[in-house]
């Protein structure tokens, strides 16, 4: 477990720069998350995170693409619009959560 | 008299009903399975049938010969469970009351929700994870002389991981003794971001695949099949061409599962992982692949759950607090063809590591290696699958996973 800097503030990150306390996270750090990725974020974009956010605080676990297009209503086509290519992933990262998990 | 009804009698719920037929007294306790299929298959068969190693019919037994005396034995479809009236309803319509229930029906492939891979079922697109499936399997690969094999998975979870990783190797392996492994272009497509998602055994893994000239198609999430064209698409609009598709399709818990509002977006229970107690119901248990725990779907995990799991089921029901924690231990054999196989070990907090199992420095089987005798193990294994560890009986591996003998890379 390392920390990093991020807009001037120490966070708690995983070797692959996940944010790891779910309570060092704000929309402040999701914006910079998201710049270091590429991606310019949205409306749509923000609806999502929180989806995810909210989602993790009752199930203790990240939402998968199909969790967010079933219980969030975005359907899997438009979570690749918004984050091209590893959606599962990249919302994650942004939003300051671990990797989806499932994958075992 | 308190009741405990088993809904499943797979691997799992099998078990369940031998260690708690010995543990509770039959004045006691009253326990119910409810069979829903009627035979009990050696599911790691399935994997050797469609090359033509193992006969189909020695895959199959007949389910009560491992359901023992004092335990009443329904069978029935599920159609739904009111967890405030604790009963559990069947298709035909019977009526199953339980004090206490424990949830065993397990996993299946649906390859109906994925557009166009059931136009071409049992025609060009294959798998292997049903024994209609795998018998089917094996006609298709003995005529296939040439072109293009794709394995392919659709989405995590699904049941035993690994085996589509062995299924491309032992292909291989397939191709090379029929003189045609030039003719044939292998490509392994898989939605995670390499051969395994745990990075150690995903390096292993990756290795194994590239030796043998075989393609990897990483974080391809598939939107549909183009049964015309014969080609898979991924959302990122990225396509993958095959004569020949052996897919795993998508993996759902039972569909009573999501009526009666016990699982989540796929229908697994969803419990908490230490206990197998279902989230919001004191009185509903979930163990083996029914179960939504961030572990393997294998029956290794539902056997090692049920080292630990009778003992704190008593607990927890006669109100006490449990003082052991399911960890999410699991062993899994890996065929990698030429009579050799790999063997990994790990569970919720610990990827897969190099070393040996189960003792250390004595073995003798070697971890994330490829050697002869962890092929014989694998192998060596249906029979204690069916002597041993159906009927319950005490197996010489330990409940929880151990450091002992892995090395940690630094």
């Amino acid at each position: 477990m390392s920390t990093t800097s991020l807009i001037g503030r120490e966070v708690h990150v995983d070797a692959e720069g996940f944010l790891t306390e779910f309570d060092e996270w704000d929309e402040a750090l999701g914006a910079e998350l998201a710049a270091q990725i590429g991606v310019a974020m949205t409306d749509d974009h923000w609806a999502l995170i929180r989806f995810l956010r909210a989602d993790y605080a009752e199930t203790g676990q990240t939402a998968t693409t199909r969790r967010v297009a079933t219980v969030g209503g975005v359907p899997v086509k438009q979570q690749f619009e918004l984050f091209p290519k590893k959606p599962g992933k990249k919302m994650a990262y942004v939003a300051g959560l671990p990797k989806p998990a499932g994958c075992v | 008299m308190r009741t405990l009804l088993i809904l499943g009698a797979g691997t799992a719920g099998t078990i369940a009903a031998n260690k708690f037929r010995r543990r509770f007294a039959q004045d006691e306790w009253a326990i119910t399975i409810v069979e829903q299929r009627g035979a009990h298959f050696y599911q790691p068969a399935f994997l050797f049938i469609p090359f033509g190693k193992y006969p189909p019919e020695r895959a199959q037994r007949n389910t009560d010969r491992y359901i023992p005396k004092g335990v009443t034995r329904v069978e029935g479809e599920v159609d739904r469970v009111d967890p405030d009236a604790r009963t559990a309803t069947l298709l035909d319509g019977r009526t199953l009351p339980y004090d206490y229930l424990i949830i065993a029906t397990g996993t299946s492939p649906h390859p109906e929700e994925t557009p166009g891979m059931t136009d071409d079922w049992h025609g060009h697109v294959h798998s292997f994870y049903t024994y209609e499936d795998a018998v089917e399997l094996r006609s298709a690969l003995a005529n296939f002389d040439g072109g293009r094999l794709v394995m392919h998975i659709t989405e995590m979870p699904i049941k035993c991981p690994v085996a589509p990783l062995e299924f491309t190797l032992l292909a291989d392996d397939h191709f090379r003794s029929r003189g045609i492994r030039d003719k044939v272009d292998i490509t392994f497509v898989t939605p995670l971001s390499g051969a395994f998602t745990k990075p150690v055994a995903a390096e292993t893994f990756g290795g194994a695949l590239s030796d043998r000239g075989i393609s990897l198609e990483s974080d391809f999430l598939i939107e549909s099949i183009d049964p015309e064209k014969q080609q898979l698409v991924s959302y990122d609009e990225r396509e993958v061409p095959y004569d020949l598709l052996v897919t795993v399709p998508l993996n759902r818990g039972a569909a009573f599962v999501g009526r009666s509002g016990l699982g989540d977006e796929l229908d697994f229970v969803t419990v908490d992982k230490s206990t197998l107690r279902h989230t919001k119901y004191d009185t509903i248990f979930a163990i083996g692949d029914a179960a939504n725990v961030p572990t393997s779907k294998a029956g290794a995990v539902a056997h090692f759950e049920m080292d630990t799991f009778p003992e704190q089921f008593e607990r927890m029901v006669n109100g006490e607090e449990p003082n052991d924690a399911f960890d999410g231990h699991a062993t899994c054999f890996i065929e990698s063809g030429g009579g050799k196989a790999m063997l990994i070990d790990f569970n919720y907090d610990t990827e897969p590591l190099p070393g040996t199992f189960p003792v250390s420095k004595l073995g003798p089987l070697p971890l994330l290696k490829e050697s002869r005798l962890n092929h014989l193990g694998k192998l060596g294994f249906e029979w204690a699958y069916w002597a041993m560890l159906l009927p319950g009986r005490r197996m010489p591996l330990p409940a929880h996973m151990s450091m002992k003998g892995k090395k940690v890379p630094h």
